[in-house]
């Protein structure tokens, strides 16, 4: 068993993605640790998506380097695969698959990219759909599903796979109010398994519960890296004081 | 009968089966009236009580087969082409992209009566093969309405939402099985009424096989003529014949877009 502790399992350095001539990151550099939690957050437009984005690979860097578990993604198709097979993601629309049934939504990823069988693939949706507290959906579509059902769906679709990350991009901002914090239960139920997670969010009251590390990011770059507590109550940085207390003042 | 429509359910649809009943009654009854007012029509040459009328019916209406047989075989082969041409065209390789465009750019320049005049005297001469009629329609209107049916499909696929390929990417399912189990499955449900649409249309071209002289409809109809001379009923009953096809057709392909809906 290789150590787990203390070891970054995502490390980014210097990295720098460009749409045309507009840098979206300007060179970051981060490293999460095995059963870490680092929560971002920042402005609109700062590059927090950007940033989890190039972590699976959705988007490709134009520069720097990015190791996930030890493997450098270098645009390979092995390491694309690995990559994939290995971090989960969770998208602010959900992004389920409106032609299939909750079921086939979670079986289709095992089935067909971890070839697992269809009886092992159910039984692992089963298993998810319960972690997640909707044992009872399975047959349904997801149309059929209120938005917090639907994005715990997603949560347990990604974690078919099985991954050792997840990453989650403002799961909450689609969301009515009063079903935001069946989702945010879901997500600190799994921090507290011990994933390794790095969460786009500006729901605070989450961060302070599970974060380890709080990320502020503006104009493509990560001004800020601190613990929760002093995070929130003094920010070293103007423009993070700043940001705060615009979100407090909503 | 409306009690099962307004079960079945959407407004829409009893609405629409109801139009469609409509408008084929209306063409009958001005079809009847024209037969009033007019001392030249001779129905006794497809008169099914007199007996060589019912051989006249009868030979016209195998004409169904081939029309049937070809449409079918052709749209099929066309589709497959159709999706195989569009994916290319939505590759990031402007190589790919060049290839498809040029080839639906191409083929929808060609008339289809010159394709079908083409494909049945110029490519056997060309390829050193040789090709039946039917194949030779066959071949020329799916070449026709591939062009056509790449066009829908890349519309289809693009109509489709970015984050589905992001869902698919990040549950590690490769490109063949994004399309084949995420996209495609979408897409194909899109843009159902346009393949119906092009259906219809490949039965109605195929009428122009009958140049090269394939035994559709089309051209029974035209060899009756010769040997009866009364134009005027027997393309009346060629009319009625693709009326009917098609009404049948786009009925089915109504109750296909309901149940997949
Ligand atoms: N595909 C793209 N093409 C061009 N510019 C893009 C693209 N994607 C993102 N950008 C730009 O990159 C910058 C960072 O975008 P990103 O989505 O990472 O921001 P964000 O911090 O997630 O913002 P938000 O809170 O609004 O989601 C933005 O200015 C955005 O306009
Ligand atoms: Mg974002």
């Amino acid at each position: 068993m290789p150590d787990t502790r203390n070891r970054a399992v995502i490390r980014m350095d210097e990295v720098v993605k460009t749409y045309g001539d507009f840098y979206a990151l300007k060179g970051v550099s981060l490293d999460v640790m095995a059963g870490e939690r680092v929560v971002v957050c920042g402005p609109s437009g700062s590059g927090k998506s950007t940033l989890i984005r190039c972590i699976n690979q959705l988007e490709k860097h134009d520069s720097g380097t990015i190791d996930v578990d030890g493997l450098r993604l270098d645009g390979t198709k092995a390491s694309l695969e690995s990559i994939r097979q290995n971090v989960g993601m969770v998208f602010q629309q959900f992004n389920l698959f409106p032609h299939l049934s909750v079921l086939d939504n979670l079986t289709l990823g095992p089935m067909r990219s971890r070839g697992l069988s269809r009886e092992k693939a159910v039984a692992l949706a089963h298993r998810y759909l319960e972690r997640v507290r909707i044992p009872e959906q399975a047959m349904k579509m997801p149309r059929q599903l209120s938005g917090g059902q639907q994005q715990r769906v997603a949560i347990a679709r990604a974690l078919c796979m099985e991954p050792r990350i997840m990453l989650f991009d403002e799961p909450t901002s689609a969301l009515d109010p009063e079903t935001i914090g069946e989702v945010l239960d879901t997500m600190v139920e799994l921090a507290e398994t011990g994933m390794t997670m790095v969460c786009v969010t500006h729901e605070m009251g989450f961060a302070r519960r599970v974060a380890d590390r709080m990320v502020f990011m503006d104009h493509g770059e990560i001004v800020e890296v601190a613990a929760p507590e002093p995070f929130f109550t003094a920010p070293e940085s103007n423009r993070a004081q700043d940001f705060l207390r615009r979100l407090l003042s909503h | 009968m409306s009690v099962c429509e307004e079960i079945s359910h959407p407004q829409t649809s009893a609405a629409r089966s109801r139009g469609l009943r409509g408008s084929a009654l209306l063409f009958l009854a001005c079809l009847f009236l024209l037969t009033g007012c007019s001392d030249e029509w001779g129905w006794y040459v497809v008169d099914p009580s007199t007996k060589s009328g019912a051989v006249n019916l009868k030979f016209l209406l195998q004409g169904y087969w081939y029309t049937l047989a070809l449409s079918l075989t052709a749209i099929a082969i066309s589709v497959v082409v159709g999706l195989l041409v569009a994916l290319p065209g939505l590759s990031s390789s402007p190589w790919l992209r060049g290839i498809s465009r040029v080839y639906v750019e191409l083929v929808r320049a060609v008339p289809i009566l010159v394709m079908i005049l083409w494909v049945y005297y110029g490519l056997p001469q060309m390829a050193g093969i040789s090709l039946s009629v039917f194949w030779a329609g066959v071949i020329a209107l799916a070449l026709s309405d591939s062009a056509f049916e790449a066009e829908i499909f890349r519309a289809g696929i693009q109509s489709i939402d970015k984050g589905q390929y992001e869902a698919s990417h990040s549950i590690a399912l490769s490109y063949t099985d994004t399309m084949r189990y995420v996209i495609l499955p979408q897409a194909i449900r899109r843009i159902l009424p346009a393949l119906g649409n092009q259906f219809i249309y490949m039965l109605k071209m195929s009428s122009l096989v009958s140049v090269i002289g394939m035994q559709e409809l089309t051209r029974k109809a035209n060899e009756l003529v010769v040997t009866e001379y009364r134009p005027l009923e027997i393309y009346t009953v060629l009319v009625l014949e693709y009326l009917v096809l098609i009404l049948v057709v786009s009925a089915l392909v109504r109750w296909l877009e309901r149940r997949l809906a």
